[in-house]
C-alpha cells in the first residue's frame, strides 16, 4: 500500500518538475518564465518529499519534509516578486502577445516608487529630469 | 520491477532531463534575470533529487541538506534582485 503511494507521488512530482524545464525554456517572456518557476517547481518538489515522507514513515522525517516544503511555499512567492519587480527596473520588454501593461508610468524611475495615478509620477520625473539638465 | 529499479531507471533519468532543460536555459538567458531565475529551479530540481536519493539509499539524514539548498536558493534570489535594482538605481 506504502508502495503503490511513494510510486504515485514520486511519478506525479517527477512530471511536475519536468513540465517546469519544458515550461522555462519555452515560454517566450522573462515573466512568465518566473511564473512557471515558481507553481510547477513548488509542486513537484512537494510531491517529492512527501514520497520520502511516506517512504521513511518516521516523526523526525516527517517534520523535516514539512519545513522544507512550508519554507518552499513561503519563499518561493516572495523570491518570485522581488525579481519580477527587478526585472521590471531593469526594462526587461513584455512578450509581443501581452495584452495589458499594469504598471506601465506608474513607477517612479529614480526612487522606484509605485503611484496609483499616472500623472503623479510624470510629474516628479520632469522635475528630476529638469534637476539633471541643470547639474549638467 | 521493484521500488528502487523504478525510482533509479525512470524517475531520476527524468529529473536528470528537467535539469539539463534548465540548464539550457541557464546558459542561453537573454537577460541576467533569466538566469537568477533558472538558478533557482536548478536548485528547487535539485531538492527534488536529493529527496528520490534519500529513498534510493534510505539515508534520511540527505534530507538535511536538501533544507540548507532551500535556503540558500532564497537567499541567492534576494540577494540577487536586491543588488541588481541597486545598480540600475545609481546609473
Amino acid at each position: 500500500m506504502t508502495d503503490v503511494l511513494i510510486y504515485i507521488f514520486a511519478t506525479l512530482g517527477t512530471l511536475f518538475a519536468l513540465l517546469a524545464a519544458i515550461g522555462i525554456i519555452r515560454m517566450p517572456d522573462t515573466y512568465l518564465r518566473i511564473s512557471v518557476n515558481t507553481k510547477a517547481a513548488t509542486l513537484g518538489v512537494g510531491l517529492l518529499l512527501g514520497a520520502a515522507a511516506v517512504y521513511f514513515y518516521d516523526f523526525s522525517v516527517t517534520t523535516r519534509v514539512q519545513a522544507i516544503v512550508i519554507f518552499i511555499l513561503l519563499t518561493a512567492p516572495v523570491g518570485a516578486h522581488l525579481i519580477g519587480r527587478t526585472s521590471y527596473f531593469l526594462g526587461n520588454k513584455l512578450w509581443d502577445g501581452s495584452v495589458i501593461d499594469d504598471l506601465k508610468d506608474r513607477y517612479n524611475k529614480s526612487t522606484h516608487e509605485l503611484k496609483s495615478d499616472p500623472e503623479q509620477v510624470e510629474e516628479n520625473n520632469s522635475k528630476q529630469d529638469s534637476k539633471t539638465d541643470r547639474n549638467a | 520491477m521493484t521500488l528502487n529499479d523504478y525510482l533509479y531507471y525512470v524517475i531520476l533519468p527524468l529529473l536528470s532531463l528537467a535539469e539539463i532543460l534548465v540548464f539550457i536555459r541557464f546558459i542561453k538567458g537573454p537577460s541576467i534575470i533569466d538566469r537568477v531565475v533558472a538558478l533557482d529551479l536548478l536548485i528547487t530540481i535539485g531538492i527534488g533529487i536529493i529527496a528520490i536519493y534519500s529513498i534510493i539509499n534510505n539515508q534520511p539524514t540527505f534530507l538535511d541538506i536538501a533544507m540548507i539548498l532551500a535556503l540558500i536558493a532564497f537567499l541567492s534570489t534576494v540577494a540577487f534582485s536586491y543588488y541588481l535594482e541597486k545598480r540600475n538605481k545609481n546609473d
